[in-house]
């Protein structure tokens, strides 16, 4: 419903300054407060004037964060994330849409539970996992006796480990296996006319060609949209990098568990003077490229939001 | 170019018995136009010639293969849609090509392919757009040359014209028609507009719940309509019908308000006393200038231009009868029709089927 009045579009504009002014004004602080100076910082008094100090404390929060080195791992693992599960999102809607085989609505209400069961639930068992991603099938070996019979025979003692703690794909997996994306391109699959699919299989397309020639390219807005929300999640996550990157002198961390790390406390400072406008920077930096792909993708999918095309 | 056979053809959804035992032979370069109410089973018939559906029962042969088994590739069939399911994120060129591009022809073979079917349907400065900027006669084009461009054995059409505007509509029929001599091309399609069905077939096979009503060429099904509801389908207005009481002795058939109506027994050998029903054509019946025939009361008329239909009750059942525009008439009247022996039908009151 739309409706124009003089005062209802007073009355929007007003709501909506409220808002932007409530999500803009803590960014605004942080951007002040990294270019303060450690004194300027620390004067109990709120500043709203940015200072002329952002380099340098630009440079010592890259500098104490090794954030060249964070910032790539946390690249790494959210394009990881987003690509893998942009990829299996459309292949596993595409099998569930389009095939009719044994167990489909089984399959669909397993993938369907995993709704309710968000990484922070499952934390424990999956990083008993990751430690040893093959733990599961050593403990089914080992309950159903099977290890006992191999030790018997050939007198090796089975012991089966595939560490993925520290590793890229520690951090990657577990972040994929969720189902969000899995609905998102089901119900666009849904949305397909029927039509289509009957045209295409005349002119002799076989799955493969219908999945990458009609589906992909006509859900490149959903991609977009999909890519972007899982690069953020995965950007953003805090708990799993912290539990799963053990070796902070070896492999590191993610940009934002290494936050942590900049923000002042006793070990850091020494008991001097909490340098909160280094965490400040440091939080600008973080923040840049999500911002960066927001802004860049942000045309796609509103560019696929205007111009649907049947 | 190739026959089309079908035997015994069944198509059950569920418990629904949608196609029922349907036989039919096309032969090869025919133009055959399936025609029925909306609902009667004529889609699920073309589909399960394409192999979009699956057959319960019975065999399909195109050419010499028994394709009951074979996926819609591998048929021979090129099909237009309702709606045309355009490939909304490919260009025309694209649209038009693309079976081209799956079946791995060389991409100067496709564009010479594509040029020339776009030069036969009058699309050449298109090729370059996507389906969304273009109008709906344009976009039934494309999907005339998508069907074309392969060569198929077979087109099968479903109501390809009834998403266009009227005069499009005729301007495209006449376009089917003229690519069916040019191309030869065995056709099947699928209408519920009997008109676009008497001027574009070669046959026209009448469907009704499933089942085939008839089959023949336009005029034997004007002329000869096989049942009551094949009359009544057929022409514009459909055949007037009415039920009569035959008494054969007396060689006259007694309406409802009990009108008496000579016919020639040598003629209708095969009536038999009872309950029938009398159909005649609304413009094979005329105004008798002596004022002796059947009487009909008129109630309100449809100007055509040339001619108008006048519409009106005989024993209480609507008739509907074609005059000349210079006719006199005035509503409300009564009048006197005469009808020809040759210009009466007579149809089994219980079966429906035409007694001879
Ligand atoms: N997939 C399906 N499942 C169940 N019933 C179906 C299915 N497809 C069609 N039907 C039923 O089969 C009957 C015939 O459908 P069909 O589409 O062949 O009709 P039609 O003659 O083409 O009608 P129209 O002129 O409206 O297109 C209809 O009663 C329809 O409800
Ligand atoms: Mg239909």
């Amino acid at each position: 419903m739309i409706e124009r009045t003089p005062l209802l579009n007073v009355t929007t504009y007003i709501v909506l300054c409220i808002g932007a002014l409530m999500v803009f004004i803590p960014l605004w602080l942080v951007f002040v407060g990294a270019t303060l100076t450690v004194r300027e910082i620390n004067i109990p008094e709120l500043h709203l004037i940015p200072g002329n100090h952002l380099f340098e404390n630009l440079s010592a929060a890259w500098e104490r964060g090794h954030l060249g080195e964070r910032l790539t791992n946390s690249l790494i693992m959210s394009l990881g994330v987003a690509t893998g599960k942009v990829a299996m999102s459309a292949i596993t809607a595409f099998g569930l849409v389009y095939f009719r085989f044994p167990g489909r609505m089984l399959i669909f209400w397993l993938i369907f539970i995993t709704l309710m069961l968000p990484l922070e639930v499952r934390i424990v068992p999956t990083y008993a996992v990751a430690a040893n991603a093959l733990w599961p099938f050593q403990s089914i070996l080992d309950a159903t006796g099977i290890s006992g019979i191999i030790a018997s025979l050939t007198g090796i003692q089975l012991a089966l480990e595939w560490n993925l703690l520290n590793s890229y794909t520690g951090l990657i997996l577990p972040l994929i296996a969720t189902a969000t994306g899995t609905f998102l391109y089901r119900q666009f699959f849904l949305t397909v006319p029927d039509e289509l699919l009957e045209a295409a299989r005349m002119d002799g397309a076989g799955p493969f060609r219908f999945l990458t020639e009609f589906l992909i390219p006509l859900s490149r807005a959903n991609m977009a949209a999909l890519f972007t929300i899982m690069f953020l999640y995965a950007w953003n996550q805090y708990l799993w990098p912290l539990l799963a990157t053990p070796d902070r002198a070896g492999f590191g961390t993610t940009a934002v568990v290494e936050l942590k790390m900049l923000a002042p406390n006793v070990s850091t400072t020494g008991g001097g003077t909490p340098d909160w406008n280094v965490a400040m920077a440091g939080c600008l930096i973080v923040m840049l490229p999500p911002l960066l792909l927001v802004a860049f993708m942000q045309r796609y999918f509103v560019r696929g939001l205007i111009a649907t095309e049947k | 170019m190739a026959a089309v056979s079908l035997s015994a053809v069944s198509k059950k959804f569920g418990p629904n018995t949608v196609v029922d035992k349907v036989d039919l032979a096309i032969e090869a370069g025919e133009f055959v136009v399936i025609l029925g109410p909306s609902g009667c089973g004529k889609s699920t018939l073309l589909r399960m010639i394409a192999g979009l559906e699956a057959t319960s029962d019975g065999e399909i042969q195109i050419g010499d293969v028994v394709v009951n088994d074979l996926e819609p590739r591998a048929r021979g069939c090129a099909m237009v849609f309702q709606n045309y399911a355009l490939y909304p994120h490919m260009t025309v060129a694209e649209n038009i090509g693309y079976a081209l591009k799956v079946a791995g022809l060389p991409k100067a073979d496709r564009i010479a392919r594509i040029q020339s079917v776009a030069q036969m349907l009058g699309l050449g400065e298109f090729l370059d757009r996507k389906p969304m900027q273009l109008s709906g006669g344009q976009r039934q084009r494309v999907a005339m040359g998508r069907a074309m461009i392969r060569e198929p054995k077979v087109f099968l059409y479903d109501e390809p014209l009834s998403n266009l505007d009227a005069r499009l509509r005729v301007a495209m029929r006449a376009e089917i028609r003229r690519l069916h001599q040019r191309l030869g091309t065995t056709s099947l399609f699928v209408t519920h507009d009997q008109v676009e069905a008497m001027t574009l077939a070669d046959r026209i096979v009448v469907m009704n719940q499933g089942r085939i009503e008839q089959i023949g060429t336009p005029d034997e099904i004007y002329r000869r309509p096989a049942s009551a509801y094949v009359a009544s389908f057929i022409g514009s207005p459909g055949l007037n019908l009415l039920r009569v009481n035959v008494s054969t002795n007396d060689g006259h058939i007694k309406f409802g308000d009990g009108q008496l109506l000579a016919y020639d027994r040598k003629i209708w050998k095969n009536l038999q006393d009872g309950p029938v029903t009398f159909g005649f054509r609304a413009e094979e019946a005329r105004l008798a200038s002596d004022g002796r025939g059947l009487s009909i009361r008129f109630s309100f008329s449809e100007e055509l231009g040339s001619s108008r239909l006048i519409y009106g009750a005989v024993a209480d059942e609507e008739a509907v009868l074609m005059i000349d525009h210079d006719e006199k008439f005035s509503a409300d009247e009564t009048a006197a029709l005469s009808i020809p022996n040759s210009a009466m039908q007579f149809f089994s009151a219980e079966t429906g089927r035409r007694i001879s």
